[in-house]
């Protein structure tokens, strides 16, 4: 545990993970889930960075902003998800596709 | 300068006669009259203008006089015409023979005209004759006089055609217009060829510029004359262009009598004598050769023709060639004089000829006879009796163009004679134009003898109408009577000389004859003692022609004794020749204008079947074609293909990209992922 590449390739499988599920998942839930995965992921990234390149405790107050970002970020998402599923009774994003009209 | 009375005096002579024009044409059928008196008014003013110029002349009595004015008309720095006027002793004598024979002519037609359905506008027309002629004779420069020169030309061609309701009237005008035409285009050439050389249009420079030789000399002097003298060929009726006078006698008789007799017709001679100083000798030669071919051929032809007033046109054709010849043969003044002379007596015989025709032409409408020609002699005789006037006036114009002695013709005619005698003793080559001279003077004593013989004398022809012959009014008499007057020598020998055979008076104390600008030829002095040799030679040559030709018409038409008949037969081809006028006009028409016309017929035809049918409209044709396949490139091409296709295009592209458009998030999402990943790899790179 010495070395940087494997806290990236934590990271990098981290963020893909939470990529594959934005992408896929049609529960708007999911891809909440998916883009907390995603803030993770940079959170690791800042945290290695910052152990193995001298960046001292930069990284770790950066993660820890994006923690309480992602805590906001998530109250916002669920009220508009919410208010989705009050409109269209659906929280399936393929059928909110309002955008296309 | 204007206040100078011999400057504005001479300008009054020449604008009151256009203002009477501008008043007549204008304004003439609504006045008074149809404005006659403003015409007749206008005119005897300038003659009395005329007549004060002439008597200072003669008080001042100075060969060298002269006066110039002028004003600038166009100045373009190096290009410059000045118009202006020149006055000296020559112009003055002229202005003279001018005004007294228009106010003669304009009083004369107040009878011969009345009742005219278009009478104010023939004096508005003889109003712009008299101001062009004028404008000529004050000329000081080529371009106002050739400016003249037209006008003249113009008039002429209005008064020929003043009964243009006849044929013969109407085409008579056109010839005699397009015939001086071609004598203008030489006289154009002619100035252009000396205004190239010498850079001036007036006169004395011309003159100056020649005296030196450095600027025009040789042969292209001697075109540059020539073609100057063409004009007088024109304008004076010499041989070749000759055809027009005879037929401008279609003209009312005044007409006849003022410019196809006196005046108009002098100007060439007028014009020659102005610009004598610029003719080479050789030039001289040619100048004489034609005068000399012209005076004796219009002489044959006068002796054969039967109307009055073809006879005196022929008669008249026949002395202006007697002037060119003097003019060529280099006693230039003599041909002034005898263009005095011949101006009273000729013009005279034209009056007098006018008021026989006047008179003929109303017995023949009392005989209620519209068929008879009232011009032709053989249908007068013995009218000696009831025209006494007419008949003893034009009885001395007679003796005066016969040249017998007592009268003007033989003063000026001798100095002619004289003046040609003394060339061939020094050229003995050019024998030929003594002999022709006085061969047309015996010729002209004859037919104006036969003339006098077959109008007034004998029994009358027509005993029908013979009883309403009667004198003209006075107004025809008037003139006819002063003319007449002044065909006796005593007016041309005052003050000192009452020798009815001497020419030495006014005339040559004032008109002295001027040297040659061209360096080489013969001073004037030189001419003048070669001709004073020759003169009494001449003299008696000259008298003995005429007694010749008088008595010879004397046996034939009043004793009868010569048979015309026999002696015509006897002649053969010569009377068939001079019956039909040489054939000029034949042959003109046969060789000149019939070919003339078909080459216009081919070129026409050329124009129209060929170059108009295949070329402009094959051209247009092409263009078309080629329009129309433009037309078609551009709707098919441009058009449909590109403009159209262009929005087509957009369309398609549209099409296929708004299936990218799904609008789920996760689609956009991944395209956003799809190309970071490419960006990234692209880097990579």
């Amino acid at each position: 545990m010495n070395n940087i590449d494997s806290y990236l390739f934590i990271s990098s499988m981290l963020f893909c993970l939470g990529l594959f599920g934005v992408i896929t998942r049609r529960n708007a839930i999911a891809v909440l889930m998916g883009v907390e995965l995603i803030l993770n992921a940079a959170n690791i990234n800042f945290v290695a960075f910052s152990k193995f390149n001298g960046m001292n405790l930069d990284g770790h107050i950066f993660g820890l902003l994006v923690i309480v970002l992602a805590a906001a970020e998530a109250a916002v998402a669920l009220a508009i998800i919410i208010n989705i599923y009050n409109n269209m009774n659906t929280i399936n994003v393929d059928e909110a596709a309002e955008l296309k009209r | 300068m204007i206040e100078n009375p011999m400057i504005s005096f001479p300008l009054l002579i020449l604008f009151l006669p256009l203002l009477s024009f501008l008043i007549l044409i204008f304004f003439g059928k609504r006045l008074p009259r149809q404005g006659d008196w403003v015409a007749v008014g206008s005119i005897v003013f300038t003659f009395l203008l005329a007549v004060y110029l002439f008597v200072q002349m003669l008080m001042n009595y100075n060969p060298d006089f002269s006066n110039s004015a002028s004003i600038s008309w166009i100045d373009l720095g190096a290009f410059k015409i000045d118009l202006g006027i020149l006055v000296d002793n020559l112009t003055i004598v002229m202005l003279l023979i001018v005004t007294l024979v228009s106010s003669c002519t304009h009083i004369f037609s107040l009878e011969y005209m009345k009742g005219d359905i278009r009478y104010h506008r023939y004096y508005a027309y003889l109003g712009l004759f008299t101001f062009s002629m004028n404008g000529i004779v004050l000329a000081d420069n080529l371009i106002s006089m050739y400016m003249s020169w037209e006008l003249v030309g113009v008039s002429s061609y209005l008064l020929i055609g003043h009964w243009f309701e006849k044929d013969s009237a109407a085409n008579a005008s056109k010839k005699a217009f397009l015939t001086n035409r071609v004598g203008d285009i030489g006289f154009f050439i002619g100035i252009m060829l000396l205004y190239s050389a010498v850079g001036a249009f007036a006169f004395s420079p011309i003159f100056e510029s020649i005296s030196t030789g450095e600027s025009i000399a040789g042969a292209t002097l001697t075109i540059a004359g020539l073609g100057i003298f063409m004009g007088a060929v024109g304008k004076s009726s010499q041989f070749p262009l000759h055809i027009w006078l005879p037929d401008a006698m279609e003209g009312p008789t005044p007409v006849s009598a003022l410019m196809h007799a006196a005046t108009m017709v002098a100007a060439g001679v007028y014009m020659c004598v102005r610009l004598f100083p610029i003719f080479t000798p050789g030039a001289l030669t040619v100048i004489a050769y034609i005068g000399a071919i012209t005076a004796i051929l219009a002489a044959i032809t006068a002796i054969t023709q039967n109307d009055i007033k073809k006879v005196l046109a022929y008669s008249t054709v026949s002395q202006l060639g007697f002037m060119i010849l003097a003019v060529g043969t280099g006693v230039y003044t003599a041909a002034f004089f005898h263009l005095l002379t011949h101006a009273m007596f000729k013009a005279n015989l034209f009056y007098c000829s006018g008021s026989v025709i006047h008179s003929m032409h109303h017995a023949l409408h009392e005989a209620h006879d519209h068929d008879t020609d009232p011009q032709d002699m053989r249908n007068m005789g013995g009218f000696k009796e009831k025209m006494p006037i007419t008949y003893y006036s034009m009885l001395i114009s007679t003796l005066a163009i016969a040249g017998v002695p007592l009268f003007s013709g033989f003063l000026s005619k001798d100095a002619i004679l004289a003046g040609t005698l003394a060339f061939a003793q020094h050229h003995p080559e050019h024998f030929l134009l003594p002999l022709f001279g006085f061969s047309a003077a015996a010729i002209t004593a004859f037919y104006m003898f036969r003339l006098i013989f077959m109008t007034f004398h004998g029994k009358p022809s027509m005993k029908s109408i013979f009883k309403d012959i009667h004198e003209s009014p006075t107004a025809m008499t008037g003139p006819i009577v002063l003319l007449g007057t002044l065909s006796f020598f005593i007016f041309y020998t005052l003050p000192s000389n009452f020798n009815p055979i001497k020419d030495k008076g006014w005339f040559t104390d004032l008109i002295v004859p001027r040297n040659s600008s061209v360096p080489g030829s013969l001073t004037a002095n030189e001419i003048a003692e070669y001709a004073h040799h020759a003169h009494y030679l001449a003299m008696g040559l000259s008298i003995a022609v005429a007694s010749i030709g008088i008595l010879l018409a004397v046996l034939m038409y009043q004793t009868k004794t010569l048979s015309a008949k026999n002696i015509s037969a006897r002649f053969g081809f010569l009377y068939d020749w001079s019956l039909n006028k040489f054939y000029f006009d034949e042959n003109y028409n046969r060789f000149l204008y019939q070919p003339f016309m078909r080459l216009a017929n081919t070129i026409s035809w050329i124009d129209w079947e060929f170059y108009d049918k295949y070329f402009i409209n094959g051209f247009g044709r092409l263009t078309k074609l080629f329009s129309n396949a433009s037309g078609k490139f551009d709707y098919d091409g441009i058009d449909q293909g590109l403009v159209d296709g262009f929005g087509r295009f957009s369309g398609i592209a549209g099409k296929v990209l708004r299936n990218i458009q799904t609008g789920r998030l996760q689609n956009y999402l991944l395209f956003v992922v799809a190309g970071i990943l490419v960006i990234i790899i692209a880097q990579a790179f």
